[in-house]
Parts: structure tokens; sequence; C-alpha cells
């Protein structure tokens, strides 16, 4: 299988002032602190973890939309940069992006049809306006918006209506990779289903390699080939849906995991609930940085950062976990 | 403009026999409350002034630079003149209101485009600074805080002194008042626009800058600069006809309305209306516009000042 | 707060630079100074010696660093039109437009002050709607044609006060007036909306709804606040007060600072022009350090800005 995305060891460090003393003190926000992972074709890549924990970043790294500090970005071979040049905008064709707030980033001076005829306008400037409109109709209808709808302005649709909106014009070029930052947090959850179930079939119809971000597991495991858990910049484990929510093997995961609230198992699993809130990005703490509310935490997890430990394709950061294991791997080789 | 709110007023006549009174009553009301007297009247003005400014050649009954030595110094209708020259005359036997139609052209086209060049000028060092960002935006916005921190009658007379004056180069000149305002105000909105998400899913597909600012930004901000712009334009029509009153801005024999001022205080004793006619005609004009612009504020953007 | 203000004083330093380096540069780009003394039919002799007199066959640098050394040593040439030195000739109408523009600055603030904030405090009342429209009809007339008609009604048809000239103290009476009318409707302005910023605030109402008494409200917490933007307008007056006088100087035929600058400006009498514009430059950039210095005192929350941006 061929990697369409590849990722690798990606930083991005903001520059911060931390009101201390007379002048403050500089510091820096590690909102995204090594994230390496890729996605094959057409697969879809599953991100979740709580509000604050870089998945955003990461989104806007990965399109080249911020510049990263450290790592790259490889798609398709080549490198994604985040100047924003000739070829950075010809990239956009072949990966686009679907924000968490539709109304926002639709112009409210414009009728849809036009922002979903747009994508043509910029790439194919020699597109006859009727084969433009008559190429937004078609995408209107395949996300299920009806004709009537055309001359629109954003507000009068529903926030539902607006996220096909965003979907359409995302998908007009037919791109490779569409990165999804929370697309349905913003919308009811009776909403949230039906635009769900029309991703997933415009990713049937036209194959489109996703990354999915979203802080709802359901979400995630719906949508999701591969899935994972981003804990204050970092990774804490990744594998298939089933493996990760199903034999959580991380404290963390298993502690988000036993917050779904679930109707069958009901009492048979007890709910393991985190005490406080996640530390700032500006103090991260040292070693794993979950040990400040890691139940099982041991003196050891304070020194050493755990590294990212795969075994047969379900990849797990934590000492107590890998311990065993990782002088297994390490023998086998 | 003010024609087409005409028919709102149709259902106030006594010919509405049908139904009760409350009903026409509340429909008057509803009408002035939307469109306040003071605004239709300040409207009304405008037309009249835009009225003059196409016609000016049509209308104006003489030549405003025929002298007639035989009609001097004749008093307005109302002061126990004639018909033949409504406004009067001046010292030359020159008629006010031929000169005061003229003077109303002239005046509101300089103001017009220069507040046009305003615009253009400030949008453009707005945009660019929201843009650039960084060395850019800092120099735009140190222009900024020189042009605000002196005052433009002042630099006006100055470039004035230097290059002397001509009707392309003052209304050039009046083309630099304001500009700083426009440029703040569009540097602000831009950037709160690209902060907003949707200039920057427009970037997002692959958008050029030139096509992010132009297509998206610029129409949603429009309405916000044109009520600048309203608030701009009466105040360049003072700066000019400030200048022309004290003989540096338009000059001789061309003619405008603080030039007419300017000659008619010299008869301030003897003929009184070859001073009061411009005079009013400048106050009303700017007193209309700031009341159509204080109204469109409120209308559409509250949080401009 | 040191900090601050040495940033403050670099920055008005930086803007005097500016303003001299302009008016050098305006000056060139005005054409040959030579040709504007000496006119285009003066012999090339003349020309040749005209220019090595004033230093103008040297490097465009030179001049530059020349002028500027010339500048500070308060040597800005001499009047065109009566061969006496520029400064000299700006510096003896000094009194005469502070005269005129101290008094009414008094009157623009005692009328302005009290109008804006009862303005703000009644909002939508009558008192409000009246204010406002003085206020509007003082911007919208210009000061030439308020002066005008003052003195048709006063001098003329009254006979009360002369139109014009400078003998008497009623002769500044006029002036005065004029300006002061025109300027506190500004201040009324800027006053009002700067009062109804504050009275917004959620401090104002939860001040009032602590049961404190509505005057101590306004006493206490929302006159101190609205003033801290009503002095930037403030500062801008006092810079302004020449650029305020030229139009009414003319038009009472006062023969201050103003009346001079349009009478150069005319007369294209440059040294006298570039002497006014500098002197006007450095009260405006002194008025805005002031200003910036006041600022600093009041509002504590300036200095934690500073050093919250790390500056």
């Amino acid at each position: 299988m061929s990697e369409l995305l590849k990722v690798r060891d990606l930083k991005r460090h903001y520059e911060v002032h931390v009101p201390q003393g007379l002048f403050g003190r500089k510091a820096s926000l590690k909102a995204v602190d090594g994230v390496s992972f890729s996605i094959e074709k057409g697969k879809t890549l599953g991100l979740v973890g709580e509000s604050g924990c870089g998945k955003s970043t990461t989104a806007k790294l990965v399109l080249g939309l911020i510049p990263a500090t450290a790592g790259s970005v490889e798609f398709a071979g080549t490198p994604v940069t985040a100047k924003h040049d000739a070829r950075w905008r010809a990239l956009r064709r072949r990966m686009q992006m679907i924000y968490q707030d539709p109304l926002g980033a639709l112009d409210r001076r414009l009728p849809v049809v036009t922002q979903i005829g747009e994508p043509f306008e910029i790439h194919n400037p020699e597109m006859s306006r009727v084969e433009r409109t008559e190429r937004a109709s078609g995408l209107m209808n395949a996300v299920g918006l009806r004709p009537d709808q055309a001359m629109r302005y954003p507000h009068e649709l529903s926030g539902g209506q607006r996220q096909r909106v965003v979907i359409a014009r995302a998908l007009a070029l037919e791109p490779d990779l569409l990165v999804c930052d929370e697309p349905v947090s913003a919308l009811d959850v009776s909403i949230q289903a039906q635009v769900l179930n029309l991703l997933d079939d415009l990713r049937e119809r036209t194959g489109f390699a996703a990354l999915f971000i979203s802080h709802d597991l359901k979400v995630v495991r719906q949508m999701s080939d591969r899935v994972a858990v981003m804990y204050l910049g970092r990774i804490v484990e990744a594998g298939l849906p089933e493996d990760v929510f199903l034999r959580p093997q991380h404290p963390y995961t298993k502690a988000l995991v036993s917050a779904i609230p679930t109707p069958a198992r009901r009492g048979k699993r007890e709910r393991i609930v985190l005490e406080g809130d996640p530390p700032s990005p500006v103090d991260v703490p040292p070693g794993c940085a979950f040990h400040t509310r890691c139940p099982i935490a041991q003196p050891s997890c304070r020194n050493t950062v755990p590294q990212l430990v795969s075994s047969g394709g379900h990849a797990v950061a934590c000492h107590l976990v890998n311990d065993g294991a990782a002088t297994a791997v390490q023998a086998a080789e | 403009m003010t024609l087409e709110t005409a028919p709102g007023l149709e259902p106030a006549t006594p010919a509405n026999t049908s139904g009760s009174v409350f009903t026409a009553k509340n429909r008057v009301q509803a009408f002035f409350e939307a469109w306040p007297p003071l605004v239709l009247i300040a409207l009304f003005w405008i037309a009249l002034i835009a009225v003059l400014v196409v016609g000016a050649m049509w209308i104006a009954p003489y030549d405003f630079m025929a002298l007639d030595l035989r009609a001097r110094l004749i008093p307005p209708v109302f002061m126990g003149g004639s018909w033949a020259h409504p406004l009067g005359t001046d010292e030359l036997g020159r008629d006010v209101l031929s000169r005061l139609i003229v003077s109303i052209r002239i005046s509101m086209v300089i103001a017009f485009l220069s507040t046009m060049i305003a615009a253009v000028l400030g949008v453009t060092l707005g945009f660019l600074a929201a843009y650039f960002r960084g060395r850019v935006e800092q120099v735009i916005l140190m222009l900024i805080d020189a042009q605000a921190a002196m005052p433009f009658m002042i630099i006006a007379l100055a470039v004035l002194a230097f290059l002397g004056s001509s009707l392309f180069l003052f209304t050039v000149l009046m083309g630099f008042y304001g500009w700083e305002r426009i440029a703040r105000i569009s540097r602000g909105l831009a950037i709160s626009a690209n902060e907003r998400g949707y200039a920057t899913a427009v970037r997002d597909l692959g958008a050029t800058p030139y096509r992010i600012y132009s297509r998206h930004i610029l129409p949603n901000i429009a309405s916000t600069l044109i009520v600048s712009l309203t608030l701009n334009f009466p105040e360049v029509i003072l700066l000019e006809s400030g200048l022309s009153f004290l003989g540096l801005g338009v000059q001789p024999p061309m003619t405008s309305l603080g030039n007419m001022v300017g000659y008619g205080r010299d008869y301030i004793q003897s003929a009184p209306w070859i001073m009061l006619a411009p005079s009013a005609a400048i106050v009303l004009t700017t007193l209309s516009i700031s009341i159509l612009g204080d109204w469109l504020r409120d209308k559409f953007d509250p949080t401009l000042d | 707060m040191v900090e601050y203000l040495l940033m403050k004083i670099f920055r008005a330093l930086v803007t005097v630079t500016l303003i001299v380096s302009a008016a050098f540069v305006v000056l060139r780009l005005s054409g040959d100074p030579a040709i504007i003394i000496l006119g285009p039919e003066a012999p090339p002799e003349a020309f040749e010696a005209f220019r090595r007199n004033w230093g103008l066959d040297q490097p465009i640098w030179v001049q530059y660093l020349k002028y500027f050394a010339a500048v500070f040593q308060g040597d800005l040439g001499v009047s065109m039109r009566d061969g006496r030195s520029a400064l000299e000739v700006v510096s003896e109408r000094i009194p005469l437009t502070l005269a005129i523009t101290l008094p009414a600055l008094f009157l623009k603030l005692c009328i302005g002050l009290p109008a804006g904030v009862t303005a703000a405090l009644y909002r939508n009342s009558w008192v409000d709607r009246l204010i406002m429209m003085l206020s509007v009809a003082g911007f919208t007339v210009p000061s030439f044609v308020l002066g005008l008609v003052l003195a048709m009604v006063f001098a003329v048809w009254l006979g009360w006060l002369p139109s014009g000239g400078s003998d008497t103290w009623a002769h500044a009476v006029l002036p005065t007036v004029t300006m002061g009318l025109v300027g506190a409707a500004v201040i009324a302005r800027f006053t009002r909306s700067a009062m109804l910023e504050v009275l917004g605030q959620p401090y104002i109402r939860t001040a009032s709804a602590k049961g404190l008494l509505w005057r101590d409200v306004v006493r206490t917490h929302a006159l101190p606040n609205a003033a801290i933007p009503t002095l930037t307008i403030i500062g801008f007056l006092v810079g302004s007060l020449v650029a305020g006088a030229v139009v009414v100087e003319s038009v009472f035929s006062w023969p201050g600072v103003g009346r001079l600058l349009v009478n150069a400006v005319a007369n294209r009498d440059l040294a006298v022009v570039q002497v006014i514009l500098l002197l006007v430059g450095l009260t405006m950039v002194g008025a805005n350090l002031a200003v910036d210095i006041l600022y600093g005192m009041v509002d504590p929350r300036l200095r934690i800005k500073r050093l919250k941006a790390g500056s």
C-alpha cells in the first residue's frame, strides 16, 4: 500500500510570555511535540484527544497552513511547506479541509452555489461560467442539498446544510486528502449522524483519504480505519479502532474509553475518572506528560519520556505497558 | 433614492378607507421611524445637489463669468431684487445663482474625486498592512501615525507653498485627507476578517491573496467603508472651501464655494448675499451628508466612531 | 514607567527628525531654489554664485547634514520677503496667536466638556439631542462662515465689536469666540462618546447595582475613565492651536502666525513656511508627549500592558 501522507516527528512550539516577576518570562508552548503517523491512500486516520491537546494544530501543520518548528510532512512523496506560494496554492487541489464552524468558513455575502464553484474559478479559470454552475449544482446534489437552495446565503441555511456546502466545496476538485477538523461537533446530535453518513458515502464513492479529528470517540470510531490518541501534543496510543477502543492499553485511553456511555455495558466496567485538568502545554510535566493524572503512575514515569512502541500494529507510549513488551521486541531484534 | 420610498406613504392617504385608522397611523409612524424626517430632508438636499452637479451647464441661467456692469450689486429677490437675478449679482454684475451652481459643481467634484483617492489609497495601504504584517505593517502604521499627528491644514498649506496650486494638484492633495483613517479601518477589518474563518477558508482553497482581498474581504467590509467615506466627504468639502477661501485653493477665474465666500467677504457690509449664498450651500451640504453618514453608521455599523 | 517614558521620548525625537527631513525633501522637490528666487531669466553667473553661496553645488547628503546642523543651531534661513531671519519673523507673531488661541482653548473646554458629559448622562433626552445638534452644526459650519456671520451680526449690524485688526482687546473677542465655538463642538462630541463607552461598561453597572449613588458612580468611576480618551483629543487641540488659527486669523485680519502662514504660502516665502511647519510639528509632538505622560500617570493599566508585551 502506498503512503499518501507521511508525518515524521512533527513539532510546533509557540514562543509565549508568561507573566512572572517584573518582565515576565519567555517560555515555549508545545502545542505539538513530536508526532509521527502516516495515512495510506483512501484510508482514514482518526485523531482523538481532549481540547487543547494539539489536534487542530496537527491538522494545520499537515496542510501546511502554519509552519512546523521541526519535523516533516510529506504528501505523495513531496514535502509540504508553509510558504504560501503558487506551488502551495496548486497543492490545495489535492488536499482540502473541513472546518468545525461552517458558518465562519463561508462568505456571508455570496450565494452558496458561487462558493461551491469557487475552487473551479481558482484552479480552472478557463472553465466557463455555465459549466461551473453545472458542476456546482452536481456537487450540491451529491451532498444532499436541494437545487432551490443554490442562491441562498449561508445564514439562510441550517448548520447541517452549511456543513454540506463546506463539504461540497472541499470535494469540488476531488482531493486525495481531506482533513476534517471536528466537522460535526458544532452540529446538533441528530444532524451529526447525517453529516457523518454523508462523509462516509462520499469517501466510498470518491476514495479520498482523510485525517479525521474529533474529541468524540464514537464519531472517530465510526469514521476511521486507524485511530491515534493524543495527549498534550503527543500520540499516546495508536492502532485499529477495535484494538484501541476495545483493548485500550494506555491508562489515558482507558479513561477515555470508560467515559463513553454505553447502555449495554453499564455496570460491567468501572468508569475511570481522571482528576484535574490537563496541565498547561507551557509547563508540560517532565517524563510521561500524563503522570500527573495517571492513576497507576510509578516514580519512574516522572523521569523518562515513554516512546511509542508498536507491537502487532497497536502502538502505546507507556512505561508500564511497554517495559515488558519493549524488552520482548528488542530481544526479537 | 428618496423617490423609492414614496410608495410607503400611500396607505396614509385618505383614499385608504377600507380599514382602521390605526394601521395607517402605524404605517406612517413606522415609515418615519425607518426614515427620520431629518434624513429625508438631507437626502432631498443631496439629490438636489446631485442634479445641480450633473446639470450645472443647463440649469445655470447665465454664464458664471459673464459680466454685466449695468446690473452690479443687485440684491436677491427676497431683499428687493428681481427675478432676473434670483440671488442677486456681485460687484462685477455676475449672476450669483449661476456662480453658485458652478461653484457647487466644482467643489463637489473635487470633494468626490479626493474622497475616491483617499479611499483607494487608504484601502490599498490598509490591506497591504494586514496582508504583510511585520515590517511593512510597521512602516504603514508609522505613516498613518505621522499623518494623524500633523493637522492636515498645515500639511496642505506647506505643500501648496512649495509646489504652487493647480486644480489637478489641489485635488490630489485633498485626496490625502482622511486616507489614514480609512487605512486604519481597512487594516483592522481585514485583520479581523483574516481571523474569521471565511478568508482563511478561501485561502485554504488555494485562492491568491488578490482574490481573497478583492473578492471576499472587500465586499464584506464595504458597508463600513462606505459609512466612513460618507463621513470623510463633508470634511473634504470644508477643507477645500477653507483653502479656497484663503485664496490658496481653486484659483480664479475658476470658482468654488470657498472662493465665493472669500470674494464676498469684502462686500459683507454692502452686499452680504454674495457671501451668504455660498456659505449656506456649504453648511447645508456638509450638514446633510453628515446627517446621512451618522444615520448610515447607526443603521449599519454601530461600532464605528 | 521609566521605560515607557523613554520610549515615548524616543518616538517623539524620531518624529521631529522625520518632520525636519520631510521639510528638506519637500524643499528640494519643489524645484531649483535658484530659479524660484532669482527667476528663470537671471543670468547664468548669478545662478552659479547663488548655488555656491547656499551650498547647492555640494552632494545632496552634505546639504542634508548641513541643513540639519543649521536647523538645530536655530538657523532657519531668511525670509525672502523682508530679508530678516525667518525665525524672528515667526516668533514675533507667536504672542499674538497665543493671545487668541489660549482663551479659545479655555472656552472650548468650558463649553465642550460639560456639554459632552451632560449629553452622555441624559442620553436620548432632549438635552442630548439639542447638544448633539449644536455639535453637528459646529462640525459642519466652517469656521470662516461662522466668523463672517459673527462679524456681520456683531460688527456690521450691531456695531458692538470691531470686525478686524488687533489694536484693542475688543478685537480679540470675535476670533476667540469663533475658534472656541468650533472647538467646543469637537470636544463635546468626543467627550460624549467617551463617556457613553464608559457608562456601558460592566463595572459601572456593578457599581450602581451595589447601591452607590448614581452621582458617586459618575464621579468616582465614570468621569476618570472617560477622561483618558478625552485627553487625546485635548492634546490634539493643544497641538493644533496654530493650525486652527489659520483661517480665523485671516477672517479677522489678526496678525498672528496663522495669517503669516497664509501670506507666506501666497508669496511662496519658503523659509517662513518651513519655520511654521517645524513650529507646528514641535507643538504637536510636545502635546502628544505630554498626553502620553499624563496617560501613564492616569492609567496604570498602560504600564502593566507594556510589561506584558515585553518591551
